[in-house]
């Protein structure tokens, strides 16, 4: 190899060939705008030996700001300024650079390929010896690919992190052994049926509901024939009522039931009746039959102003539906009470 | 120290030996069996308890199972993509390890790779100085540079030299053949669709 001599006026003289070792990208063109020499990645994008003598805007379009004067070589020699080229092969891939004058009208040209890298290396079939050693190109694609990873990650963390809420969520709000909600989740849904209410909602009725001769299941079956059971009228209960009605276990043989199908009493009582003849059907448990019945007390939301407070409301109408569950175990179990008929709520 | 080390511990375990083992092993480390989030940082104790406890379960030595799980690193598609960025064949990859510590900070900011330093190269012998966090980072190097002398198609013979008392550790990779096997190959860019490792 010989070195570059440098002659007296500081100027350096290189071959093509150790040039383009330098600057793989480096295109020469002389004063008619002809492509006189090129570096050997210019060389895999352009096409091969065919580009050598071919017109530099044959390949590219000159992107500039101001479009006053045409993409002539001049143009190109003459600004000090980033040069933007598109290529016309491929008018989604822009390569960046500079240029010099050589004199006698030679003007030199040095691309890279800016934010289109991963295109172009995909498009021209790059590898890393493509690339000068001095550029970022491999740290740029080692980058972005350690970026898909690292995001990856996370991306899956969130989701797990995300969906390990939702269970613990849902776990908080509901029964582990009916699968109904708990009183957690009752409470919730009242207080936004409540806070609804006070914005025009519909009125609603709270319906509480507790198991007649249950206890007797428990002591002469056992707790699995107990459990069995509860499992059963949790089943029922839901199969009766409307889809957007919520029922939750809130105690041993406890129910409480959101009711949102209409506030008309005799329609309730109907409903009512209807859910305790559902409950006095048989349950069987391991060869054995064993019956139980409930009683249930209704109450149904009263109109309330915004600024109320709900949580007084809430409590209220709680207390009218306990009231009137006490009246009809009192008046003999088996039976659905109003609370609008105690005289109450 | 972030879980994605302690997780390449659990796939290595898991890929290689099933389930069943690694909830021993999580057992016997006191570690949930849903094991480790790449992304979450643990304690390094537990870097410690988890190799422990592998080592007692599957009855081998520290340093066979650290060489293991090292070459186990490059199985997984992501590791060996971004380890290949380091140079166009085996001998240009080992002069890229001095750079292993900051490419890993580039990658994720405060990754704990251990640093690898080249300090004498003579011919095809190269003789690494490795300094991490955990002792035993010579082995899982040495497992790696392995694996990835044969993922370059390069013939090497590597030795984990384990040296008392500095903390630091020496493994010497010696180059007998660059071009021994076929190049598994390596495109700059990925495939577009790409399975998660």
């Amino acid at each position: 190899m010989t070195p570059p001599a440098a002659t007296p006026q500081g100027s350096v003289v290189l071959s093509a060939d150790a040039l383009g070792r330098l600057m793989p990208m480096f295109l020469i063109c002389d004063a008619q705008g002809r492509i006189d020499a090129l570096g050997p990645t210019m060389k895999k994008i352009l096409g091969g030996e065919a580009a050598l003598g071919a017109l530099l805007t044959s390949h590219f379009t000159l992107r500039v700001a101001q479009t006053e004067e045409g993409d002539s070589p001049d143009r190109v020699a003459g600004t000090r300024r980033r040069l933007h080229l598109v290529l016309r092969a491929r008018p989604e891939i822009v390569l960046r650079g500079s240029s010099v004058e050589l004199g006698e009208g030679r003007v030199l040209i040095n691309l890279t390929f800016g934010i289109h890298l991963a295109e172009a290396v995909r498009a021209f079939d790059l590898t890393e010896t493509d690339f000068a050693a001095s550029d970022m190109a491999i740290e740029l694609l080692y980058m972005a690919e350690a970026n898909v990873a690292v995001l990856g990650e996370l991306g899956a963390l969130t989701s797990r992190l995300e969906m390990a809420r939702r269970t613990a969520e849902a776990q908080a709000l509901s029964d582990p052994l009916t699968g109904l909600a708990n009183r957690r989740g009752l409470d919730q849904a009242i207080d936004a049926e409540m806070a609804a209410l006070a914005q025009g909602g519909s009125a609603f009725a709270v319906a509480h509901l507790d198991l007649d001769y249950f206890k007797q299941v428990n002591d002469t079956l056992g707790h699995a024939a107990g459990d069995h059971v509860l499992m059963i009228v949790a089943q029922r209960l839901t199969r009766e009522l409307r889809r957007g009605d919520i029922v939750a276990r809130t105690g041993g043989d406890e129910f409480l039931l959101l009711l949102r199908g209409g506030t008309d009493e005799a329609a309730l009582r109907r409903l009512g009746e209807r859910l305790i003849h559902r409950l006095e059907q048989p349950y069987t448990f391991e060869g054995k039959t064993c019956q139980i019945s409930a009683s249930i007390g209704i109450a149904v939301s009263l109109p309330i102003e915004e600024t109320a407070d709900h949580g007084q409301q809430t409590q209220r109408l709680m207390e009218a539906a306990d009231r009137a569950l006490y009246a009809a175990k009192r008046g003999g179990r088996g039976r659905c009470v109003m609370a609008g008929e105690i005289g109450a709520g | 120290m972030y879980g994605l080390i302690n997780k390449s511990v659990q796939a290595f375990l898991r890929d290689n030996y099933g389930s069943a083992l690694w909830a021993q092993v999580a057992h016997r480390a006191g570690i949930g069996v849903e094991g480790f989030e790449a992304m979450l940082r643990y304690d390094d104790s537990l870097t410690e308890h988890l190799i422990d406890a592998a080592c007692a379960v599957l009855d081998r030595p520290r340093n066979a199972l650290l060489e293991d799980i090292g070459a186990h690193l490059v199985t997984f598609d992501t590791v060996r993509r971004l380890l290949r960025f380091g140079g166009v064949d085996y001998c240009e990859f080992l002069f890229s390890l001095n750079e292993l510590q900051d490419r890993g900070r580039m990658a994720l900011g405060d990754l704990e790779l251990p640093s690898l330093f080249l300090i004498r190269q003579c011919g095809g012998r190269f003789l690494f100085e490795v300094r991490g966090a955990i002792c035993g980072w010579g082995a899982v190097t040495a497992g790696l540079l392995r694996a990835m002398a044969d993922d370059y198609g390069a013939l090497a013979l590597i030795e984990d030299q384990e040296l008392a008392g500095h903390g630091a550790e020496r493994v010497q990779v010696l180059l007998l053949d660059p071009e021994f096997n076929t190049d598994r190959g390596f495109a700059l860019t990925a495939p577009r669709s790409r399975g998660a490792a």
